[in-house]
């Protein structure tokens, strides 16, 4: 059945969440808390109804493609603002609304009391908007306005308790990090329009094979390069500084200063996707460049083990979960660079439930601990908030990747996709990093929930008469999102066989991805299944070295309790090492920020205060200025017959002028 | 033939009394030719078939204005200030100006550009045609929104000059209308319990 | 025949009248406003004077307008004067000096 999807549909997904976005962010002031919430919520829930819809009509074949109106034409420069919904559109969307609808209705408790909370509401609605426009857009430059906006709103987000100093820090770092992405991304748009002459995707991919037939070079500077590689690659650093990639990762743990339902809905479900998903709708153009995929490979490689590493540590329970988005990010890359975009995606969506459920779980015990959220000061929770604790064990099994749960079915594709590729040493290390970090994953995610939830109680004694089980309304996401963390694994790879394969067995992505036969690591994984001749390594080795992850945690978290504190002794400068997150920051602090900051004070001292100011300013035109003033001023003599005088003086040049003209 | 001849009589007088005005000392006799030339001018303005603007010239100037300047005088008692002789200081240069200027201006008047031989002379246009209907119809179509300016711009004048010179002298009593009206009943009435 | 020079001429008269005027007078401010109401006289003359030459009635619209606008500026001159007179005792032009510079 292939019919084109209803155009009023597909423009009310995302402009209910603008209006009531702007509706409360406009009027809030004047709006009471139960109408702010009222309003955005229903029209999430609209928006994420209605992406269902959609979705399911594109299960039947339907699509749809159209521009509505031109934005801007600067000579052959056309803007058009329009839609794409394929089968990659379709699962963004619904996993974009559907977590959003959840983290809304979540935030009515979690928010409660807050004096910014119609704010609150107008941010996350303003960003569903936002994501969803990033989603459907048909061209690059609506994807970059998209882009843009969820930078914006997370921004104002992390920033959102704009009285705490670190929050205002957080949000700064994670505004200029993503700058230097956007930049690069800015470019790779540019660099589209400057070869092919337009931004939308469809004439882009329909282009690209021709174009590297073509063999277009880029020489700068004497320095030559595939012009489709310099393309990949620029947009691939706006992906990194987005999905918070390595070196670029580095404001996304910050991004915790925000409200908890804001990690949970931006930072860990949908916004830092982003980058994910354009590496996937682009495949048409990075399956044409080796150089690229091996970029995308190896970075999330490094970024999946690296932050699996650090989150080891950390000590901060939303910390320890932002870095495993870091590195689950990190996975979701290596599965685009080895090929396997579908694969990626696949992981993208389970990995948006379970996150958001982690995330939301964990600021459910923060609600309950007030506001506390170092693990170590927390323990035994699980008698005081049993819903709490169950969805949290659904959400960490599913996490570590344990069958049935939703993380199995994706991660251990990734796994098995990065074992099969032909990329030589790229491809051995990020399986390496990938299969390793499978293991540090199913620890560290215990770790956490074991000294939160059980262990030796550790609570504070004036804070334990507050410790309860939060209200229904952020219960209930809990177990929504639950559901999506049991099922949504099982549900993509068997009913919608997600991560097709190949050209040859159609699965749900069909044609909206690209992928070159004889990069196909599913195509090859199947025949390899068909011949046998997979390893029992490749097919077990991520359970095993999950469950014994899970294992390792069991035993230094509830058997053997004081053994962390002898390893840590015994590791010493290792685990000082992970303790400050690998010294990025120091080195970020000293490579760039202080030699910005000398600049600036030079810049600042000596060229604005000493030559603007003193030297130009009130050297020459100041003085000039009065001492001319001195000398005009007595022209004012403040006679009216002197005004008068000159008035007639006025005339009588005037006329002689006129006459001698004549 | 009678035409040139008022015209001369006009013009004659309006110079006359324009000169009158400058060079007499009491500022009251100033006036009083002023109003002798506005009354020329209006005659001159007669000839020129304008009598609707001749008839306000002497109505808003004569019986507005110039009284209202006599009034002034009058109030301000200019004349028992002492007389400052007229000083000659600045006379050699106003004068030239002045007289260069009236030569230029009659050079220009007279140099041909505006004889009757380049523009037609048009002649009287006689009893049929009423001038102030003519105005009234432009004035109040083509014209209408510079009359509501002008209009505006009287009203503004009127209460400008009420602001300047009205002031409230300490021991006169005034009505206050607004406090009249915002008072209520507790400003005024005490209820106040008396022990019987 | 009285040509349109002719009356060009006596407003020419006027306004170099005015103009001298204004140079000359040093008494008070009033004859100064007086002597801009000559200058605007002999404007209107040569308004009117056009207007009949070419047959417009505009000039004759505008000679109002100008009526209109002396009329303000004498009642908002006066007024001045009046607030000015009861300051300073004085109306003579030469202690109008307080923007001197």
């Amino acid at each position: 059945m292939q019919e084109v999807l209803n155009t009023t549909e597909l423009l009310a997904i995302p402009a209910l969440p603008l209006i009531a976005a702007l509706i409360v962010g406009l009027f809030g002031w004047a709006l009471k808390e139960t109408l702010s919430h009222t309003i955005t919520t229903a029209s999430v829930i609209a928006s994420a109804a209605l992406s269902i819809h959609v979705f399911t009509q594109v299960l039947d074949g339907s699509s749809y493609y159209g521009n509505f109106w031109e934005w801007m034409i600067s000579g052959s420069f056309k803007v058009p603002v329009g839609m794409m919904i394929d089968q990659l559109t379709a699962i963004m969307m619904i996993t974009v609304t559907i977590v959003s609808a959840c983290v809304h209705i979540y935030t009515i408790g979690y928010m409660h009391g807050d004096p910014g909370y119609s704010r609150f509401f107008a941010y996350i609605s303003g960003f569903t908007f936002s994501m969803l426009v990033l989603v459907m857009g048909n061209n690059f430059f609506t994807l970059f306005f998209g882009w843009e906006a969820v930078g914006l709103v997370s921004y104002l987000l992390i920033g959102f308790w704009f009285k705490r100093e670190s929050a205002n820090f957080a949000s700064l770092k994670a505004f200029i990090v993503n700058r230097v992405g956007d930049f690069g991304f800015a470019v790779g748009i540019l660099a589209i329009w400057y070869y092919f002459g337009t931004i939308d995707y469809r004439e882009v991919f329909d282009h690209v094979e021709t174009f590297v037939a073509q063999g277009h070079m880029l020489s700068f500077m004497g320095w030559q390069m595939d012009a489709i590689t310099f393309i990949c690659l620029a947009l691939f650093v706006g992906a990194m500084g987005k999905s918070g990639q390595v070196p670029l990762h580095v404001w996304l743990p910050d991004s915790m200063e925000g409200p908890t339902p804001i990690s949970a809905l931006i930072h860990a479900a949908t916004m830092v996707t982003a980058g994910v998903f354009m590496v996937a709708r682009c495949s048409p153009m990075f399956e044409f460049s080796e150089t690229a995929l091996a970029a995308v490979t190896l970075v999330g490689a490094i970024t999946a083990w690296m932050c699996a590493t650090i989150g080891l540590v950390q000590n901060d329970i939303k910390r320890v979960i932002a870095y495993s988005t870091c590195s689950q990010l990190g996975y979701m890359f290596v599965a685009c660079g080895v090929s396997a975009y579908s694969v990626g995606i696949f992981h993208l969506m389970t990995h948006a439930y379970f996150k958001a459920l982690l995330f939301l779980a964990a600021g459910s015990v923060i609600h309950a601990v007030m506001a506390e959220q170092d693990i170590r000061k927390m323990g035994q929770l699980r008698k005081y908030m049993p819903v709490t604790y169950i969805t949290m064990l659904i959400a960490a099994l599913a996490l570590s990747g344990i069958p049935p749960f939703a993380g199995y079915w994706s991660k251990d594709l990734i796994i098995e996709a990065a074992a099969v590729t032909e990329m030589g040493w790229i491809g051995q290390f990020a399986y390496f990093a990938v299969l390793s970090g499978v293991f540090m994953t199913a620890f560290y995610t215990f770790r956490m929930f074991f000294l939160t939830f059980h262990n030796s109680d550790r609570v504070p004694e004036e804070i334990k008469p507050h410790v309860h089980e939060s209200p229904w309304v952020i219960t209930l996401p809990l177990c929504i999102l639950a559901v999506g963390a049991l099922a949504a694994g099982y549900w993509g790879a068997n009913v919608l066989h997600m991560p097709g394969v190949g050209n040859e067995v159609q699965g749900f992505f069909g044609t909206s991805i690209f992928v070159l036969e004889v990069h196909d690591p599913l195509l090859r994984l199947e025949e390899m299944e068909h011949a046998g001749s997979i390893g029992l390594m490749i097919e077990f080795g991520p359970l095993m070295l999950a469950l014994s992850g899970i294992g390792l945690a069991v035993l230094m978290y509830l058997r053997k309790t004081s053994m962390p504190k002898s390893l840590a002794k015994a590791a010493g400068p290792l685990y000082t090492f992970l303790l400050n997150k690998w010294y990025w920051d120091e080195l970020y602090a000293k490579v760039f920020m202080r030699p910005a900051q000398c600049l600036g004070n030079w810049l600042w001292q000596k060229a604005d205060l000493a030559m603007i100011d003193r030297g130009i300013l009130h050297g020459m035109i100041v003085d000039s200025v009065a001492s001319g003033a001195l000398r005009f001023r007595a022209m004012q003599t403040g006679m009216v017959y002197h005004y008068a005088y000159v008035m007639v003086i006025g005339v009588f040049g005037l006329l002689t002028w006129l006459l001698l003209k004549a | 033939m009678l035409e040139a001849g008022f015209f001369y009589l006009f013009a004659g007088l309006a110079v006359l009394s324009g000169a009158g005005v400058v060079l007499v000392r009491n500022t009251m006799y100033s006036v009083l030719w002023l109003i002798f030339c506005f009354f020329n001018s209006a005659g001159l303005f007669f000839l020129l078939d304008a009598e609707f603007i001749g008839i306000v010239l002497i109505l808003i100037y004569v019986g507005a204005v110039m009284v209202l300047f006599m009034f002034v005088i009058m109030m301000l008692e200019v004349n028992r200030e002492k007389y400052k002789e007229m000083s000659l200081q600045y006379l050699p240069a106003g004068a030239m100006i002045a007289i260069i200027l009236l030569i230029e201006f009659i050079g220009a008047s007279a140099s041909g550009v505006f004889n009757t031989e380049t523009i037609a002379a048009v002649g009287h246009l006689g009893k049929d045609v009423n001038n102030t209907v003519e105005i009234g119809k432009i004035l109040y179509t083509q014209y209408l929104l510079g009359f509501e300016i002008a209009a505006i711009i009287l009203l503004v004048a009127l209460v400008g000059a009420i602001v300047l010179t009205l002031r409230t002298r300490k021991d006169a009593k005034y009505q206050n209308m607004t406090k009249q009206v915002k008072t209520r009943r507790e400003d005024r009435v005490r209820k106040v319990r008396l022990e019987s | 025949m009285i040509g349109l020079s002719d009356y060009l001429i006596v407003a020419a008269c006027l306004f170099s009248l005015g103009v001298i005027g204004l140079f000359l007078n040093r008494r008070n401010v009033i004859t100064i406003l007086m002597c801009i109401e000559l200058i605007l006289l002999a404007v209107n003359l040569n308004f009117v004077a056009f207007s009949h030459y070419l047959n417009d009635l505009a000039g004759q619209i505008f000679v109002f307008f100008v009526l209109t606008v002396a009329a303000s500026e004498v009642a908002v001159g006066l007024a001045i004067l009046v607030a000015f007179y009861r300051t300073r005792r004085s109306i003579d032009v030469d202690d109008i000096n307080t923007l001197q510079g």
